[in-house]
């Protein structure tokens, strides 16, 4: 065996690129408690701490620095630091922490825009070059538009669609980096060009001998990059340091070169606690090490940025880029993968506070180890910075190596990747259904002229005869115009360093999304079950509803509106699959807005429900704030209807709560915040933010109850939904949340 | 079947005894506590009629969560013992499924018309609102001779409690009575854990949409350091408190 792999357990993963193997022959499962974590060393303070001053004046500047020359690639910047004598980890973006280099690739318009609203301007040369002689994914997306899918995207109907920047959400396998060397890599990217030689070119080869190229000019670029800082990274990391060091170096490639729309890590921390073993074990290295490797990578990772216009920004609420890591979860063998770096990373949350980057995420398994189960219960509680996601669910479908994309998508990791492509509006198309095809906002023809509901009173049956017809017609523009975006982006903005570290051959879905779901299903269960009476205007379009009459709400575990709910999923699906999608990708959906449900609701008149034009909708699949009247569990169970097999790209809920309405003491509120994610995890829920409200996010609750949907104020035998108290009952609530016990 | 008149369902009950629990608020109550944050459950021609079938199946869907968590079925209200057949009924129903069942209760009973009811309950969740008689009737509208009895019954029948008691500054919060009760609570036999709540005002929006006066206006809930005082007596005498 190779120096660099030392002491590791032989296997298959030697003779090809095989990480999932080397992780099952070589991890150490922990089954013990946090109480072996180290507290951030002197160092990881003082870092941190200039990077804490830096955030603050980026906060107060929007950008803290903007690179408007240099066009953004893998080794266009020189090396760049915080402070070299500091950081154990190094790596920058561009050559000075937190500014923003330009990607133009995406499109150059978003560049442009981008510079001038944080005040400063794109370099005319590079202007110049991307609009005369360089054409952007942009550029060849908006070529080949029908108008009907630019009248869908000006309406509404469809949003979000990754057409002007880059799709991200593919996780490059950064691990076969630091395990094998990019010489290695490359040395295998060669064999599998040299294998793709045959008789007749099509043009599926002819595009893959291409891509292949591009991989292995890409790896060299990541050599060279890692070079400015001083490493080698030809050969396998040959300790802890190292692999993190590698692993990063490959990322950083990854966002030096795109700017994703997600840009997530994949699954590392458990591999990187194979190569922190070997090292305790040799002797040379300690915890408190360990734990400062990853504090400095962890801050790295905080650190991300990318350049994007302040409309994108407030779609998705800050800047995120869902550096998300996937943690924890059950190999097929039953053996949890739980490692101390899984407890290792999520302690950075205390070493270096809370933070919503990068996006920690955890593989819930009733079978994961109860110390690490208790574990992340704690941290959810004190930092709220844990999502989870179902391994029992997600497992049986992609083995026990796959990693979650951006929130919710789950894919194998460096076997498969994913056509991102945001979402339709369904609660937008009911209304299209009942006007015609016809804008309720701006009364254009968007969908085709479908024959208007012309009755008083709304007619389920008739309703949901013009709805099927008007999933159809949706289904159809959304796969056409998916098809145009990922032929382009494939073409003008291929992401190359990410692509190097996949297999040649691998899976590809195409992950549509739907939002408005809890609207549209409440919309239907009210035209069913009490009576809707449409308020049309002068030219007849219905502008308002008038609900006479209570109905079933989703949210509440009533199977009758449940299974609209169920019934709109499967339905929508079934007309995607119908499709021909590019490069046979399969079809997937997702039940995902992250926070752009305000301004989906805001793009979408007033519907049967009794909802108002203009109102947010419910974030993912959450039911309508303020709908659910028996409590959380209730509506999680609305929500665990939803079949995954039929949204496959994610099912997403989120929960909020105040601590002490968790339970009445420490003990209390890990036991029940366990046994709240082991009984959804039984029940099938596929993913769960978990929130427990501090100060300031009550505070935010009060001017956005939008955002924090169904948060329940809780004391012995007393609920209260906060968003229903007045402002000054608010208040008071808050006062007493934070200031007193309950 | 028995059909009874319930306020409303929480599924996420984390506050009313153990884990995580199905709670159901019932309608009607004799008692009239200032205090209380539930005024909108004390008439009882108020509420919605449901038949102890439903609530019970309804209930079953949450088992994962009260399995994982050593959660069950909390009955609270109102006064769920104003319905004792409606509670013996569904709590029959929930023993012989093997989930677990807690009654919230003010302990104003008639013992002869709940002995069933008490059974079929694994907890019970005891208010004593004053340990002094006069300062209950003043406080409830009600004597606490019942309840103090309720308590020893329960205590003599080997049956678990958690006692609760609410601190309302100036009126229950009195040094020598909280003496009182610790001495009274030490006296009982199962009794698990005191639950020491600081008075809130988080109903007195529910005072003013149902047009009742308020008459702890001007109020405030205890500070932190009082509650502690007075959990400290509770330890003294070895109880668990929160």
């Amino acid at each position: 065996m190779i120096h660099e792999w030392r002491g590791f357990q032989e296997g298959k993963w030697q003779k090809t690129i095989d990480v999932q193997d080397f992780i099952q022959k070589n991890y150490t499962l922990y089954e013990g408690d946090d109480s072996f974590l180290e507290g951030p060393t002197e160092k990881t303070i003082k870092l941190w701490n200039k990077v804490l001053e830096l955030m603050k004046e980026e906060l107060k500047k929007g950008v803290l620095d903007i690179d408007t020359k240099t066009v953004s690639s893998i080794t266009s910047h020189d090396a760049g630091y915080i402070d070299k004598d500091l950081e154990e980890i190094v790596g920058l973006q561009t050559d000075k922490p937190l500014k923003r280099a330009i990607m133009p690739y995406g499109g150059i318009r978003m560049v442009k825009k981008a510079c001038e609203a944080y005040g400063y301007k794109i370099d005319p040369k590079v202007e110049e070059i991307f609009t005369k002689y360089r054409k952007t994914h942009n550029d060849g997306v908006f070529d080949a538009y029908t108008p009907e899918i630019r009248a869908a995207r000006h309406a509404g109907i469809i949003t979000g669609l990754p057409d002007a920047y880059g799709r991200g959400r593919i996780i490059g396998d950064y691990r076969r980096v630091a395990l094998y060397g990019i010489d290695r890599l490359i040395e295998e990217k060669e064999k599998e060009k040299l294998e793709l030689d045959y008789d007749e070119f099509d043009e599926a080869t002819i595009r893959l001998r291409e891509e292949l190229t591009e991989q292995i000019k890409a790896l060299n670029e990541m050599k060279e990059m890692a070079l400015k800082y001083g490493y080698d990274i030809s050969k396998p990391a040959k300790n802890a340091k190292e692999a993190v060091q590698w692993t990063y170096f490959a990322f950083l490639a990854a966002i030096k070169e795109q700017n994703g729309a997600a840009m997530s890590l994949g699954r590392v921390s458990t591999f990187l606690d194979i190569y922190i073993e070997r090292d305790l074990k040799e002797g040379t290295l300690t915890e408190k090490q360990a734990q400062e490797l990853m504090d400095h990578f962890v801050m790295k990772l905080r650190m991300v940025r990318f350049l994007r216009t302040p409309d994108y920004n407030e779609l998705f609420s800050g800047d995120p880029v869902w550096v998300t890591e996937s943690i924890g979860g059950v190999g097929v063998d039953g053996r949890p993968l739980v490692t101390k770096n899984s407890f290792r990373i999520l302690n950075t949350l205390y070493n270096l506070g809370p933070a919503p980057e990068p996006n920690l995420t955890v593989l819930w398994s009733k079978n994961l180890p109860e110390n690490f189960k208790r574990f992340c219960a704690k941290v959810s509680i004190d930092t709220s910075s844990i999502q989870y996601e179902n391994d029992d669910l997600m497992r049986p479908i992609y083995n026990d190596d796959y990693s979650i994309a951006c929130c919710v998508s789950a894919m194998k990791t460096g076997e498969q990747m994913q056509f991102f492509g945001a979402r339709a509006n369904l609660a937008k198309a009911l209304l299209y259904a009942i006007n015609g095809g016809v804008d309720e906002r701006y009364k254009t023809q968007v969908a085709p002229k479908f024959n208007p509901i012309t009755s008083e009173y709304l007619d389920y049956d008739e309703v949901m005869a013009a709805y099927d017809n008007m999933l159809e017609w949706l289904a159809k523009v959304y796969v056409k115009a998916m098809n145009i975006i990922h032929y382009m982006h494939d073409k003008y903005a291929y992401e190359r360093s990410l692509m190097a570290l996949h297999d040649r051959d691998i899976i590809r879905t195409m992950a549509f999304g739907i939002a408005g779901l809890s609207v549209a299903a409440d919309s239907l269960s009210a035209i069913k079950y009490a009576k809707v009476k449409a308020i049309r205007d002068e030219n007849g379009i219905a502008v308002d509803y008038e609900v006479e009459g209570d109905f079933p709400k989703f949210g509440n575990d009533d199977d009758r509106v449940d299974s609209i709910a169920v019934d709109i999923v499967e339905r929508f699906m079934n007309k995607l699959k119908k499709h021909k999608t590019y490069r046979n990708s399969i079809p997937t959906l997702s039940v995902l807005t992250i926070t752009s449900n305000v301004v989906y609701g805001k793009k979408t008149g007033a519907t049967p429900d009794g909802r108002k034009a203009g109102e947010p909708f419910a974030p993912g699949a959450n039911p309508m704030h303020g709908r659910d009247t028996k409590g959380a569990i209730a509506s999680m169970n609305s929500v665990s209807k939803i079949p995954y097999d039929s949204s496959l790209d994610g099912i997403s809920y989120t929960f909020t709560i105040v601590p002490n309405a968790l339970g009445k003491d420490a003990e209390d509120k890990i036991n029940n915040l366990v046994g709240l994610l082991d009984g959804y995890a039984f029940n099938a829920g596929h993913h769960i933010n978990i929130n427990v409200l501090n100060r300031d996010m009550l505070l935010d609750a009060m001017e956005h109850p939008e955002k924090y949907p169904q948060l329940t104020i809780r004391v012995s035998g007393y609920a209260v939904n906060f968003n229903k108290l007045t402002r000054e009952q608010q208040l008071e609530v808050i006062s007493r949340t934070f200031h007193e016990s309950m | 079947m028995v059909m009874g008149k319930i306020h409303s369902i929480e599924t996420c009950g984390t506050v009313d005894g153990p884990g995580i629990r199905y709670v159901v608020f019932m309608q009607g109550c004799p008692l009239r506590c200032a205090y209380c944050h539930n005024p909108d459950t004390w008439d009882y021609s108020g509420g919605k009629e449901v038949s102890t079938d439903e609530i019970f199946n309804d209930a079953k869907r949450y088992i994962p969560y009260m399995k994982a968590s050593g959660g069950g079925v909390t009955l609270t209200g109102g006064e769920p013992t104003l319905q004792p057949e409606f509670c013996e009924d569904l709590f029959k129903k929930l023993k012989a499924s093997g989930i677990h069942t807690a009654l919230d209760t003010s302990g104003y009973v008639n013992i002869d018309k709940v002995k069933e009811l008490v059974k079929h309950t694994d907890l019970f969740l005891l208010d004593i609102k004053h340990i002094d008689d006069e300062g209950h009737k003043k406080l409830t509208g009600v004597s606490n001779k019942k309840t103090l009895g309720f308590a020893k019954y329960l205590s003599d029948e080997g049956k678990k409690m958690w006692i609760r008691h609410v601190i309302v500054p100036g009126i229950t919060d009195d040094m020598e009575e909280i003496k009182k009760l610790a001495d009274f609570v030490s006296s009982l036999k199962n009794v698990d854990r005191v639950e020491i709540l600081p008075y809130h005002k988080m109903g007195v929006y529910k005072y003013e949409a149902l047009g009742i006066p308020y008459s702890l206006k001007g109020i405030n809930p205890p500070d932190t350091s009082k509650i502690e005082e007075i959990k400290e007596e509770f330890r003294k005498r070895d109880i668990k408190v929160v």
